[in-house]
């Protein structure tokens, strides 16, 4: 390994041969600002187009500045990050971008929580000596994501994110020069697109261009109607990041927090998503076991491997994309519908009331839930199974309007019955989590024998494609597991030309899985978040006393009392869903 | 933007030269050049079958399309003008030329007369200098222009004009 | 050709066929064959003879007489007089505008006595579709001896001892160039021609491929020798058909002659050549952003390293030149380093190509030893202003350049000279500008060019230059304050100093030159509300002078926008509102009744 010798800032600093000048300044704590640049090291995802120019330079000998982000440091070299020259161009570089921004930081979605306003006050931005013509542009709102590309900076962030990373391709930038933009092809409407609304460039984005849909004003009337039984689902992912939108470190479990605040705006039940995941291990592991069997006794109409249908990103992309294969995956609804369906059917049997006047919320991880909620077949007479769904961000927001001290609040625990939930459920928010689960209850199911461990420690991490194979008493399953729709995207292409050889296959959209959704508090550009809130899911996990899901005291009562077994016909009509050829 | 449909024989004459490029994503700026050769312009529905072919997104070739300024979406008229404002001519009056038949058109730089006939667009040095300023209605150069013949050369291509005169 | 007795060799190079010098040639077939001539004389179709001011241009062989706007009228007269005759059509000789002599010559006309054509060398002189006619002047013998006596080292060797710079622009040493990529270690590598020439007011490229596109196809195959590499490609805009129709021409030439293909000349040496086409966009000049054109992506310039000599199209090293970098290439290896380096200047060696223009005499392309100085090119070559105008400036560099003023006449053009002066070499635009030009609105124009064709990548060139170019507008409509001027100042500096490619790091050259020279224009708009020029339209106002009026009514006639009213015989007034300020009512009145307030 070439070492090279350094200094910047007068201090002597080491680093291995192709660090940059970036990453060399942080090892010895030396912070240049950056905007366009961001690297999720764990995730092996990074964009440095060293387009916004923040984080200009000085080096010795050089006749322009240098962009820190992409300037290799070089043995000798003498850099100076607060030359008068340096300070000075970063300065400007900033208010020229302030001055093709709408200056309406008050009431953005984004305030506080921005990367570019914080950069403004980082830099001290007290005027804009060069001001001008703003570009304007039309407001595109989507049933998930709303675009407000007047706040638009061209970090190119979010291209990325949806042309490398997820393969969907529906945002290019377009034009060139003071009218560049990144927008859809002829500047559609994101609803006319293939967009996924998996939301990852919402997650992304440094400004307030990209957001989600607000459904807080309409949860919130719904809470202050009488008329109203209002129920709240919190997906499992929400738990392990919404503490860090009140101050506390990344990967803290707040679940007992988060079930007393939701109890105190003032929801009728609160319950768990993960009820619901469990009873989605019940269906979609039965029609793992169906397919499977009906394979080994030779049947040739078999559809293998079946591909997990938790995600609705996931769900729309193959649909655009793969239509050939929608017979693929599995039927069974994501774990945000199963909720819902059972909630107005079941519960709403049970509490004696119509459905019109049960109104379900779920707290997402995600913005696509936005959209798949939406969706026509997920919906009685016009009335929703899922009334609203916000994100994990939006609930943060809820709390703080509601004068909640999140960090004050006590423990509490989820109402019976849809609050109960096993180890299995809660990995649902993790990659590799789904298919774990499904692995604890079909192994269990298949073979009639107790699982002899229940850490599956070879489906979980970050590789954005990994696999196994579970010994399966013998039959040795194949197991793939992809999170972020461009891995998808490479094991579907395998299943479309006949190559794969797995039998089971996990895709969650986002990477990490719903840990980095799209609705979850923004991580800035720091992929460790999402590590430390993993952790937390399988912490979680352990402390739970049952692990797997056909062992949920509620869920068996759920089937002997409403459901009769998994792949009835009424699990059929609730339970599961078709999928539409969206290329027509 | 109003929806057109395609002829079979446009999607088909696309196709082909797509083909002709092995449907490589990397010819896509040939492909661009050949079918707005054979087509004249490139509007979204075609660009739409280009990318399909290409196997790409739709809204990376319009990242391209409205990258370059000689791909346009927009048909160019019957008789495209267009003024050359290299320097050479700059200097030499182009821009009140340009003014002129603005004014006289009644369209900007970019837009088509509604009657289809005359499409008004800027170019950077035809390589004429010597004749700056300069301007080109579909292959045909005029050199030395001024504002005041603006009106002659319009009406040179517009038939039925009570004033038909020639050019000088 | 000695088949024939005579030549007539026309112009074709793009200014001159805007003046029908194709309808020249056609006439000239058709009299021919009616003068029972075609047999005895050859008519031959050249690149361009680089004096387009005076084109449409012929030139009669052996006797190398020289017609100047020869219109096909004349065409009839020219073969009955000096064909036949052997009298030559004294009318449409050439005079010289000082003595009014004649001059028969082309060689005797102070247009082309200082300029020595190496990269020029043949155009105008041979048919550029024809290779036998390249081959006769020496054509693809630099090939044959690279490939027979010479190791790509000493190739490279030669070229680094020529001193032969870039002519793109930078300057950047070529023999350097070749070297860096040729050490480069890849399955495959790529020469690239970057013929995208987008300088508002340039055709140096246009000319060398419209009249020698050989040498450059020669050229690039002796860099593919050096550098490893078996595939070339020219990067053309597609707004040059003719270059495009004779390059596709000169190839398969080249192929059909062996000398593209496998084991060229009988070597072991395989190389050949493909076009691509730009779609008009400037920033496709700077080789990262041609490159991601070239692969059929948006033309974005990338940072550098990793320099295209490492990782260039497709990811592989590719060697990136300009067309007449390498059109000088085959005269380098023939004629040797020691003759090239012999001329030009200590750090600039051989000629460069200039494309002479705006107010000046004689329009044209011209070739000239490095270290001429400007005043040669502008009185000597040029002719001086045009209409006894005062000369004010000379704009180098396109919209990357800035402005060289009366006192820099006597500076030697090169490399070094040209940057000191605060502009640059560029691709060899060369604008010359009189009294009549304004500083503050050419600044303008140059950065409204930037602007369009900024790719908006980055933020110093995507705003800042917008913010520049408001600036100026301001300044040009009577609304420009005091505090503009640092501000111009200070926000150009940080678009050199931080932008991403060098369009931007040179985009605000045009402000900060005429800032430098002329600043006092900058401040007549700002303070007192005036061009000094008259040129900006915002601060003209058109009067009559009622004492001087006659009432003729020709300012009411031609007015265009009937801003002019008046009774005949009666002084006229102009309504300001209306008035749109062509000028016109100005140029036509007889009794210089009508001035600038």
């Amino acid at each position: 390994m070439e070492i090279i010798n350094l200094t910047i800032d007068n201090k002597p600093v080491v680093v291995k041969k192709g660090t940059t000048v970036l990453e060399a300044a942080t090892s010895i704590g030396i912070h240049i600002p950056t905007l366009c640049y961001m690297k999720l090291e764990d995730l092996n995802i990074e964009n440095r187009p060293g387009g916004c120019r923040v984080c200009v330079v000085e080096v010795k000998g050089r006749r322009n500045l240098a962009p820190a982000c992409c300037t290799e440091a070089t043995e000798g070299m003498e850099v100076n990050t607060h030359s008068i020259r340096a300070i000075n161009a970063r300065r400007t570089v900033m208010e020229l971008i302030l001055s093709d921004h709408p200056a309406d930081c008050l009431v953005c979605p984004k305030s506080g929580n921005c990367d570019l306003q914080n950069m403004a006050h980082r830099m001290g931005i007290r005027e804009i000596h060069y001001k001008g013509e703003q570009s304007s542009y039309r407001k595109d709102t989507s049933p998930a994501i709303i675009r407000d590309i007047d706040k638009c900076i061209m970090c190119r962030r979010c291209e990325m994110m949806c042309n490398e990373v997820q393969t969907v391709g529906v945002l290019s930038a377009i034009n060139r020069g003071f009218n560049s933009v990144v927008a859809p092809a002829f500047e559609m409407n994101l609803d006319h697109s293939v967009c996924t609304y998996c939301g990852q460039c919402v997650a992304v984005c440094p400004t307030g261009a990209l957001t989600e849909v607000d459904e807080t004003g309409a949860v919130i009337r719904a809470l202050s109607d009488p008329s109203k039984t209002v129920i709240v689902q919190t997906a499992p992912a929400v738990r392990a990041a919404l503490g860090e939108e009140f101050g506390m470190e990344a990967g803290t479990l707040v679940t007992g927090k988060l079930v007393a605040a939701l109890r105190r705006l003032g929801f009728d039940y609160v319950f768990d998503t993960d009820f619901a995941a469990d009873l989605t291990i019940m269906e979609e592991g039965a029609e793992l076991l169906n397919r499977l069997t009906r394979h080994l006794q030779g049947d040739p109409n078999v559809k293998l491997p079946i591909l997990t249908s938790c995600c609705p990103a996931w769900v729309k992309f193959f649909e655009h994309q793969f239509p050939d294969l929608k017979d693929v995956p599995s039927t069974a609804r994501s774990p945000q519908q199963m909720f819902g369906s059972i909630a107005k059917s079941y519960f709403a049997q049970q509490l004696g009331v119509r459905r019109e006047d049960l109104v379900v919320v779920s707290i997402m991880p995600c913005v696509a839930k936005k959209y798949e909620r939406g969706r026509d077949e997920f919906s009685v007479n016009n009335n929703p199974d899922v009334d609203y769904a916000i994100t994990t961000r939006e609930l943060a927001a809820l709390i703080k309007i509601s004068n909640i001290e999140f960090r004050a609040l006590p423990n509490e625990e989820f109402d019976k019955p849809l609050g109960e939930s096993t180890g299995a459920g809660v990995i649902f928010g993790t990659t590799g989590g789904v298919i774990e689960a499904a692995v604890r209850t079909a192994y269990e199911v298949y073979t009639g024998k107790e699982l002899p461990r229940i850490d599956f420690h070879e489906l979980r991490g970050m590789e954005g494609l990994r696999h196994a194979t579970i010994d399966f008493n013998g039959l040795p399953l194949n197991i793939g597991i992809a999170h972020g729709l461009g891995n998808a995207r490479r094991l579907l292409e395998d299943v479309r030309s006949g190559k794969s050889r797995f039998h089971a296959i996990e895709i969650m959209s986002c990477p990490g899985g719903c840990i980095g959704g799209g609705g979850q508090p923004y991580h800035h550009g720091n992929s460790e978040i999402l590590v430390k809130r993993q952790q937390a899911i399988y912490r979680e996990d352990s402390n739970k006393t049952i692990r797997k899901s056909h062992e949920n005291p509620y869920i068996k009562k759920l089937y002997a009392e409403f459901l009769g077994a998994p792949l009835s016909e009424k699990s059929h009509h609730l339970l599961h869903t078709e999928y539409f050829d969206r290329t027509k | 933007m109003p929806k057109i449909k395609l002829a079979d024989s446009t999607v088909q004459t696309i196709r082909e030269i797509c083909k002709k490029y092995d449907n490589k994503e990397g010819e896509l700026i040939n492909v661009l050049h050949n079918v707005q050769e054979k087509l004249g312009y490139l509007p979204a529905e075609v660009q739409e079958v280009i990318a399909l072919e290409l196997n790409m997104s739709v809204a990376k070739v319009y990242g391209v399309v409205t990258f370059y300024s000689f791909f346009t979406m927009i048909p160019q008229g019957e008789y495209p003008i267009s003024i050359c404002m290299g320097t050479a001519c700059y200097v030499r009056g182009a821009e009140q030329v340009l003014n002129e038949f603005k004014r006289q058109l009644k369209v900007e730089v970019g837009q088509t007369t509604p009657d289809g006939r005359f499409s008004l667009s800027c170019l950077r040095c035809v390589g004429a200098c010597g004749l700056a300023p300069v301007v080109m209605v579909g292959d045909k150069v005029f050199g030395r222009v001024a504002p005041q013949q603006v009106k002659d050369i319009i009406a040179e291509y517009h038939e039925g004009c009570p004033h038909e005169a020639k050019s000088a | 050709m000695s088949d024939y007795n005579m030549q007539i060799l026309i112009c074709g190079g793009t200014g001159c066929k805007a003046s029908e010098s194709e309808e020249i040639r056609n006439v000239f077939n058709d009299l021919l064959g009616e003068y029972l001539l075609e047999d005895e004389v050859q008519v031959v179709t050249t690149g361009c003879f680089g004096f387009c001011e005076k084109g449409p241009i012929i030139k009669v062989l052996p006797d190398n007489t020289f017609y100047v706007h020869v219109t096909p009228a004349d065409v009839d007269e020219i073969i009955r007089e000096h064909l036949v005759k052997g009298r030559q059509v004294e009318r449409l000789l050439y005079r010289d505008p000082h003595s009014h002599e004649v001059i028969h010559d082309s060689k005797g006309m102070d247009f082309y006595k200082k300029q020595i054509r190496i990269a020029l060398r043949n155009c105008g002189f041979i048919d550029p579709e024809n290779i036998e006619e390249y081959i006769a002047r020496d054509g693809y013998l630099a090939l044959g001896r690279c490939l027979s006596e010479m190791t790509p080292e000493g190739v490279i060797d030669e070229i680094k001892k020529s001193g032969l710079r870039g002519r793109g622009g930078a300057g950047f040493p070529t023999g350097l160039k070749w070297e860096i990529t040729s050490r480069s270690v890849a399955d495959q590598k790529y020469v690239v021609c970057n013929a995208d020439e987008g300088d508002p007011g340039a055709f140096m490229d246009r000319s060398i491929l419209e009249g020698d596109p050989h040498s450059v196809i020669e050229a690039m195959t002796i860099c593919g020798y050096c550098i490893g590499a078996d595939k070339g490609l020219v990067y053309i805009r597609a707004e040059y058909p003719l270059a495009i129709q004779r390059l596709k021409v000169a190839l398969d030439q080249a192929r059909a002659y062996g000398l593209l293909g496998r084991n060229i000349l009988g070597s072991t040496f395989g190389f050949d050549i493909e076009l691509r086409y730009g779609a008009g966009a400037f920033v496709c000049g700077e080789e990262t952003a041609l490159i991601h054109s070239m692969e059929g992506s948006r033309g974005e310039p990338t940072v550098k390293p990793p320099f295209p000599a490492e990782s260039g199209y497709l990811g592989k090293p590719t060697n990136v030149n300009n067309v007449e970098t390498f059109a000088n290439i085959p005269v380098i290896i023939n004629k040797g380093a020691a003759w090239f380096s012999a001329i030009g200047t200590e750090k600039s060696k051989g000629t460069k190509v200039f494309a002479l223009a705006g107010k000046i005499n004689n329009v044209g392309l011209i070739e000239v030893p490095m270290g001429t100085t400007l005043r040669e090119v502008v009185f000597d070559i040029g002719g001086g202003i045009k209409g006894g105008k005062k000369f004010k400036s000379v704009q180098t560099g396109g919209p990357s350049g800035g402005m060289l003023t009366t006192a820099s006449l006597d500076t030697p053009i090169d490399y070094e000279n040209l940057q000191a002066a605060g502009t640059m070499m560029g691709s060899g635009g060369m604008i010359v500008m009189d009294e009549d030009d304004c500083m503050v609105a050419i600044a303008k124009y140059y950065l409204e060019f930037t602007l369009e064709e900024s790719c908006g990548k980055c933020t110093p060139c995507r705003i800042g230059n917008k913010r520049l170019f408001e600036i100026l507008e301001k300044i040009t409509a009577g609304n420009g304050k005091e505090e503009d001027i640092d501000k111009l100042r200070m926000l150009s500096h940080v678009i050199k100093d931080a932008s991403l490619c060098g369009l931007g790091q040179s985009s605000p050259n045009p402000v900060l030159s005429t800032l430098a020279h002329f600043e006092d224009e900058y401040l007549a708009h700002i303070k007192q509300g005036r061009c000094p020029a008259g040129k900006c339209k915002a601060l003209l106002k058109y009067v009559v002078v009622e004492d001087k009026c006659t009432g003729c009514t020709l300012c009411f006639r031609t007015c265009p926008v009937g801003a002019i009213t008046g009774e005949r015989r009666a002084p006229h007034f102009i309504d300001q509102a209306l008035c749109i300020k062509c000028g016109i009512c100005f140029e036509k009145c007889k009794f210089d009744a009508i001035e600038l307030a």
